[in-house]
């Protein structure tokens, strides 16, 4: 561009650009102040969106979803992870603790040599490796690019194989046959099941039920985050400080990590 | 060999004549001709996602298409999802609470017995919309996103 080109006005193009770039900025000020509640909001936000894809997008395999479990903040007493994902995903008991549905269980632990015991909530680790999806013969047991586990209860055909292949026992199987299920948690008599990672709350960009439990009513234990982005919280602590995966000898990988164990 | 070739002719041509009929049945439902016809109820909105004709033919594939895109890949778009074909062919019984698979006046029902085709949908999916809880999250979509989301612990 001609810098000394005159327009009609006798302006000349650097004029131009000087007004342009006064009111630009007098735009963007004016965007601040109004704005400046969201602002606020999104600067915290800021450094855990990693996700917030259109609802029209595919997950994709750059984010990996992980979870860290402070067990030095869960209290041996409180079950709120476990409540809050049962009324989440409509889980409902028969009075058949053997086979009623689990995605989430309180396990006690217990150094018999110093009698040291924790307690850990156990659900499905999404391993990096999943055993059940290695054996299922119909390939309804599989992992999300995002790294979650899942079953697709389309394909599924009830022969729980994968809850045998499960080193964590974090599937259930559903005997009963069910009605007004959550909308969102389709579940059906004859097929396996297990934690989502509440995939509709994640692809919502919103956290996991248990994870809001833990942190509004319970010791705020739960971490979550994408494992993928060195920026997120999770990876920063998951880097900084000591953590552990359960049966990390099988080289599963799980997803989901344990602080104080 | 001939016979039967004339056989399969004629059966043809039948099953032609009888699929007029059939869409002849549906014109002259109004005239009310003695053929017994299912009693679709309206959607509440104006209009379904696709006109009346293709979604007829097609609701299965259409269906089956956001299903998998749904669970393999978290596509979610709202079209084409069960869920909202739930939300809006609502029907309502008597004590104005909707009803559900189990009742032969659901939507989807009122057709499918009529054609003598199982729904395998509802073994899983829930069949009526969920009835009204106060502290279930509002349907805008809009939440303090990611505010919370890497605030669980320490």
């Amino acid at each position: 561009m001609n810098m000394t080109r005159k327009n009609k006005d006798n302006r000349t193009s650097a004029d131009f650009n000087a007004s342009r770039r006064s009111f630009l900025g007098a735009m963007a000020t004016a965007a601040g102040v109004t704005l400046a509640p969201g602002v606020v909001l999104y600067g915290i936000a800021k450094p855990s969106i990693s996700s917030a894809k259109p609802l029209d997008a595919a997950v994709s395999n750059e984010v990996r979803w992980g979870m860290l479990i402070d067990l030095g903040r869960c209290d041996s007493g409180c079950d709120e992870c476990v409540s809050a994902c049962a009324k989440e995903n409509g889980l409902r008991g028969f009075d058949r603790p053997e086979t009623d549905a689990q995605w989430i269980r309180k396990v006690a632990v217990k150094d018999p040599q110093t009698g040291a015991s924790k307690s850990l909530p156990v659900m499905c680790q999404h391993c990096e490796n999943p055993p059940c999806v290695d054996v299922c013969p119909t390939g309804a047991s599989f992992k999300r690019a995002d790294g979650i586990v899942l079953v697709n209860k389309h394909t599924c055909i009830g022969c729980r194989y994968c809850m045998m292949a499960c080193p964590y026992k974090a599937r259930s199987f559903i005997h009963e046959t069910l009605e007004d299920q959550k909308a969102h948690a389709p579940r059906g008599k004859g097929t396996v099941e297990s934690c989502t990672l509440c995939v509709h709350r994640v692809d919502a960009d919103r956290l996991p039920a248990c994870v809001e439990a833990c942190s509004d009513s319970g010791g705020g234990a739960m971490l979550f985050g994408d494992l993928n982005d060195p920026g997120s919280e999770i990876s920063k602590r998951v880097a900084t400080y000591a953590s552990q995966q359960i049966r990390a000898d099988l080289g599963l990988n799980p997803g989901v990590r344990y602080r104080n164990l | 060999m001939i016979v039967r070739r004339t056989a399969t002719r004629m059966i043809a041509v039948a099953l032609v004549f009888i699929t007029g009929f059939a869409t002849a049945a549906l014109a002259a439902e109004a005239e009310n001709s003695g053929v017994p016809m299912p009693v679709i109820p309206a959607g509440m909105g104006d209009s379904c996602v696709e006109d009346t004709d293709f979604m007829r033919r097609n609701h299965m594939d259409m269906l089956k298409h956001q299903r998998d895109e749904t669970t393999l890949r978290g596509v979610r778009t709202k079209q084409y999802s069960l869920v909202e074909c739930i939300n809006c062919h609502v029907i309502n019984g008597s004590g104005m609470e909707a009803v559900s698979a189990s009742d032969p006046r659901h939507f989807c029902r009122s057709c499918h017995d009529y054609a003598a085709v199982n729904i395998d949908c509802f073994q899983c999916h829930a069949s009526r919309p969920e009835a009204e809880d106060p502290t279930a999250e509002n349907s805008t979509g809009f939440t303090p996103t990611g505010a919370t989301r890497t605030s669980g612990g320490r």
